[in-house]
């Protein structure tokens, strides 16, 4: 008989592998789902405090909100601000949040939180450049500007390098005097840069940004410029000439449109406090937006009771992957094929070692119980039966003594499955007679063993984490059984079970 | 404790159990075929066809309600063997060698009552004994007398030769013998004593009792390797028409000689256990794959097959 190729079964199972690790790792990335359970996420909370005086009539109090920041997500909003609606206004790539009362008096204090995530790659691409709009400038600094623009392009090649080259210029520690007159003109160095650069035709705009620090309170938005170059807004700090984003700063507000609008009241300020927070991963991944296609896979939208119910389902293939390694490779005799996964399943409701206690009482129980049915030369199917609801009777006494005796988890041992239980003592029941006490420890003390291992690698929160929030990844579990379906070397017991041929060889070689 | 290595075992061709349920039951036993040996209502009456030597069949129970009138049945039989039709490993076999009275004598020596034998067969009907407790019938079949030959050589149950035949090659052959410890059963993880045979001659080799070699019988004290085997190609031959009539490609083949008979077949086994290869000091291996490089239409007759093995796989050949 000609052997099979077995090309396409390795390439099956490599597919598996394959498909489960990438699938994990794509939903690892784009979904942010965490591979280890304790997994914690940096966060910071930011409390945007706005505070002004109510003249008494209808207030509208509209405040600029982070628009997708660069660097950063926005994990969770909200405003607490007693007796004031709250909306947020989503509109051509900018967030307003906005404030309304009917009728306000004296001064007033409103809230707006958000969590941010930070630590991501910021990118952003623009297809098309802003328009540029014109710069009015005073006779003196109309000549100034455009001297210091004559200067500052001859050194530069494009927008980019035209901006540090102005930056340099002001904010040298001895300005010439072109740069004096405009700083005396225009003192606030954000504001002169984008002027300036708008005047060269660059597209160019003022954005806040707020520099973050672990339990900084009062702080104030830092005004930064960002320059339009080939695509994309390029930041500068125009009071050191830094360019680009600092992992810390967090992108408030950009554009021209004011921070904050307060009609109805006056003196407004803001301020901002922050606090750095670690939150656990799993739930950050959870509260995020699930467009993802990957979040189908996962089961997280689905009610918890079923949610519960998935947690044990996704276990079991690992633990089918202990019987068949344990069966396949060590050679364990067992009572039933998967029983040991069903009694591990019932340990990881109980706790291991109740559980061992009373499987082995009610099967011990039944044993005895059983001898005395078969003095009633019963038909199989009804002394079955009647060992179901023996044991229905065996563990329900048991759980009540449980529960007097004050072991609360007394009750959970309902989760052991009655019929198979009441098969095995049968079973068991049947190998007594037949092949004597012994052959019944190997084969429960195998069950046991199996269960209890399966059970230690069930209950490892990783892998209740990995299989739950991964299943896909049980496709490799799939792969190593198929993989394990083809051995056909020894197993472990048959390196002890086979000895006698090699002392007997041994024998003869020292005769011979 | 101690172990074998790996390698070791590979040296010396033993097969695993791995490797027997891949390589030779899944690759050439057809799952559809299994029915026919797991059965041994359809073994028996396929060997009837075939013409092959069967212990003879009295009657079958296949309802509950036959059982209560089994005593009538039962008048005419000194000696009998009960067997579930789908029973595996000896289980579910109960041997009545004699009658006391109103008592039956089972192999052992114990007396038992008629009850004892209907709750025996009501048990099998409803399937205690048959794999995955599947509804099963109930044999009732002729004793075997077994040859003198083996007088004093099997305590308390019948020998029965088991040979190990691969695409019709007899490959593998020992002789079971009962022990006291095995309750009169031939099988060797319960206590059994395995002598394994030479194919070419039919004479002992060496014997283990749980994996131990043994020289003795244990009951008997009589020494276990002035056995041979009389008849023996016409054991080989039995076996090796078995191919023909299950088409299975890797089979066990159970055989009692009878006194007057001679050779007949109790039952066949898809899946024969390893032990074998204990019992004759050596793997199946190297047998095994030799016969698979041999060409398929090679032997067509068993005779020739018989030959072919008798001559390669005597005690110095593979």
């Amino acid at each position: 008989m000609k052997k099979p190729s077995k090309a396409p079964f390795y390439s099956i199972v490599a597919g598996l592998i394959v498909l489960g690790l990438v699938t994990a790792w794509l939903r690892h990335t784009t979904m942010d789902i965490p591979f280890f359970a304790g997994d914690h996420r940096a966060v910071w909370m930011i409390e945007a405090r706005v505070d002004f005086v109510a003249n008494g009539d209808e207030v509208t109090v509209n405040l600029g909100l982070p628009y997708d920041p660069p660097g950063f997500r926005t994990f969770s909003e909200l405003a607490a601000s007693p007796g004031y609606g709250w909306s947020v206004i989503e509109e051509n790539q900018t967030r307003r949040g906005e404030w309304t009362k009917r009728e306000a008096q004296g001064a007033q204090t409103l809230y707006y939180k958000a969590q941010f995530v930070g630590g991501l790659y910021a990118s952003e691409t623009l297809t098309e450049a802003p328009p540029v709009r014109s710069v009015e400038w005073d006779g003196p600094q109309a000549t100034a500007s455009s001297q210091l623009l004559e200067q500052a392009l001859s050194l530069s090649s494009s927008p980019k390098s035209l901006a540090r080259e102005l930056l340099k210029l002001i904010n040298d520690t001895s300005p010439d005097q072109n740069a004096s007159l405009m700083l005396a003109g225009e003192p606030d160095k954000a504001n002169l840069l984008e002027k300036l650069l708008r005047q060269a035709g660059i597209p160019a705009r003022i954005a806040l940004g707020l520099y973050l620090e672990d339990a900084r309170r009062h702080q104030s938005l830092t005004r930064m410029v960002e320059v339009y170059d080939d695509g994309q807004w390029v930041l500068f700090n125009p009071y050191t000439g830094a360019q680009g984003l600092p992992d810390n700063l967090l992108l408030w507000h950009r554009g021209d449109s004011s921070l904050i609008d307060v009609i109805g009241g006056s003196r407004s300020r803001i301020s901002f406090s922050m606090i750095y927070q670690t939150v656990p991963a799993l739930e950050l991944a959870g509260a995020q937006a699930t467009d993802s296609i990957f979040s189908i896979i996962g089961v997280h939208r689905l009610p918890i009771e079923e949610q519960g119910m998935f947690k044990l389902l996704f276990l079991l293939p690992l633990g089918a992957l202990v019987v068949v390694f344990m069966r396949v490779i060590v050679g364990l005799k067992t009572s039933g094929t998967f029983m040991p996964i069903l009694i591990a399943l019932a340990f990881l409701q109980t706790s291991l070692l109740l559980g061992l206690f009373s499987f082995i009482a009610v099967v011990a129980f039944g044993l005895v119980l059983r001898t005395y049915l078969s003095r009633l030369n019963l038909l199989l199917i009804s002394r079955i039966a009647t060992l179901v609801v023996l044991v229905i009777f065996i563990i329900s006494v048991l759980s009540l003594v449980g529960y007097q005796m004050g072991l609360n988890t007394g009750m959970t041992i309902t989760f052991f499955p009655m019929i198979i239980i009441a098969w095995t003592i049968e079973r068991m029941s049947i190998l007594w007679e037949e092949e004597g006490p012994k052959e019944v420890f190997v084969q429960g003390g195998g069950s046991l063993l199996v269960a209890v291992l399966a059970y230690l690698m069930m209950q490892l929160p990783a892998i209740g984490h990995l299989t739950f929030n991964f299943p896909e990844l049980n496709l490799v579990a799939l792969a190593l059984i198929m993989m394990m379906g083809q051995y056909t070397g020894y197993k472990l017991s048959e390196l002890r079970r086979f000895r006698a041929m090699v002392e007997n060889d041994a024998s003869v070689d020292n005769k011979g | 404790m101690k172990w074998v290595s790996p390698w070791r075992l590979r040296r010396m061709g033993i097969l695993g159990m791995n490797c027997r349920n891949r390589d030779f039951i899944g690759s050439y036993n057809a799952r559809s075929l299994f029915p026919l040996v797991d059965n041994k209502l359809k073994t028996k009456l396929l060997a009837e066809e075939f013409e092959v030597a069967t212990p003879r069949l009295f009657f079958v129970i296949s309802a509950q309600h036959e059982i209560a009138a089994i005593d009538e049945k039962l008048a005419g039989l000194e000696g009998f063997a009960v067997k579930p039709a789908k029973g595996s490993g000896g289980k579910g076999i109960l041997v009545i060698v004699g009658r006391r009275g109103d008592k039956f004598i089972k192999a052992s020596g114990a007396e038992i009552t008629i009850d004892d034998i209907r709750r025996h067969m009501s048990n099998a009907l409803a399937g205690l004994y048959s794999l995955g407790g599947k509804p099963d019938v109930v044999l009732v079949e002729d004793l075997i007398q077994f040859d003198d030959a083996f007088q004093g050589y099997s305590h308390e149950g019948v020998p029965d030769i088991r040979i190990i035949v691969f695409k019709g090659y007899p490959v593998m052959a020992m002789l079971r013998l009962a022990t006291h410890v095995s309750d009169g059963k031939a099988n060797l993880h319960q206590g059994a004593v395995g002598v394994g045979l030479d194919i070419a001659t039919g004479h002992a080799l060496r014997a283990v009792q749980f994996s131990k070699p043994v020289t003795h019988h244990p009951d008997t004290g009589r020494p276990l390797n002035e056995i041979k085997i009389s008849n023996w190609r016409d054991m080989l031959l039995l076996a090796s028409r078995c191919f023909e009539m299950t088409g299975l490609g890797y089979i066990g083949t159970d055989i009692v000689l009878d006194k007057t008979r001679g050779a007949q077949l109790l039952e066949l086994n898809a899946r024969p256990g390893l032990a074998i290869q204990v019992a004759n000091g050596r793997g199946l291996l190297p047998r095994l794959r030799h016969v698979e490089t041999l060409k398929p239409r090679a032997h067509r007759s068993p005779d020739a097959r018989v030959d072919y093995a008798m001559k390669n796989f005597g005690v110095d050949g593979i």
